[in-house]
């Protein structure tokens, strides 16, 4: 772990472990910058799915791979990346899960509950993998509300 | 973290008692295996009771999705009740509060079913 001014960056392997200490790291993060419990729930909940995408569909659980997550608090914003050593991902190749026919799928939630409980995403591509950048602003209206 | 799940049975409907968190892993794989194994015994009058439920993640919502079209494709019916309001806000956000039956009266909801 390095720690420069508040960001706090983990490189951690590809385990539900690891999601779970992501996740865990987020609400802290979000309860410390002073944001109601409903915004600490959005937040936590956005970047324990952007880790699962690292875990699960980015580095496929793979020993060898790992996921890193790096979390900042910029006085004016939450920024959390997180970032997977896979294939990469095409937010466009994406299918709507509210479509009709994608609505009794037993996945694909994920992306679209990120971005439903942010107030900004962005994908990059690695070559290999993907980099999710996750932006609460803080003060502004709930996403999602 | 896991989940705690505890069944009974109430006029020909299984009630699951769930509690704590549906996520990937280990949340996920019980709901699965408990809706399995009722389907396996001929239980297929189900109501998932998730007032206990304090957190649900995407692959939580998409274990409730898939047990609920199992259900539906053996001829049975899959319900929910008590949901918390982060699990209602949840499914209002997926659009699946209105695939889903959920009640809030688990009487009206036993009576419910067709039986």
């Amino acid at each position: 772990m390095t720690a420069q001014a508040s960001r706090i960056t983990y490189t951690l392997d590809s385990s539900l472990d690891s999601v779970n200490k992501v996740e865990e790291t987020a609400e802290q993060m979000a309860r410390k910058a002073g944001v109601d419990d409903d915004e600490i729930f959005r937040i936590s909940m956005a970047v324990r799915e952007a880790a699962v995408n690292a875990v699960l569909h980015g580095n496929a659980y793979d020993p060898q791979k790992r996921m890193t997550a790096s979390f900042e608090n910029t006085g004016s914003s939450l920024v959390i990346r997180i970032t997977d050593e896979g294939k990469g991902l095409d937010p466009a190749t994406l299918p709507d899960p509210l479509a009709p026919e994608n609505l009794l799928r037993g996945s694909g939630r994920g992306i679209f509950i990120i971005r439903s409980f942010m107030d900004e995403v962005h994908f990059k591509q690695l070559h290999p993998g993907t980099e999710l950048t996750l932006i609460k602003h803080l003060g502004a209206a709930p996403a999602g509300a | 973290m896991s989940m705690k799940i505890s069944t009974r049975q109430v006029d020909g409907v299984t009630i699951l008692d769930l509690g704590g968190r549906i996520t990937l892993g280990e949340g996920s794989v019980q709901l699965r295996d408990s809706v399995r194994d009722l389907l396996g015994k001929g239980q297929k009058n189900i109501l998932l009771n998730l007032g206990e439920v304090n957190y649900i993640d995407s692959s939580g919502i998409g274990e409730l999705v898939s047990a609920f079209t199992t259900v539906k494709n053996q001829g049975g019916e899959l319900k929910l009740l008590n949901l918390t309001r982060k699990v209602h806000d949840l499914l209002q956000i997926t659009k699946l509060y209105t695939v889903f039956d959920v009640k809030d009266d688990e009487a009206k909801a036993i009576a419910s079913y067709a039986k």
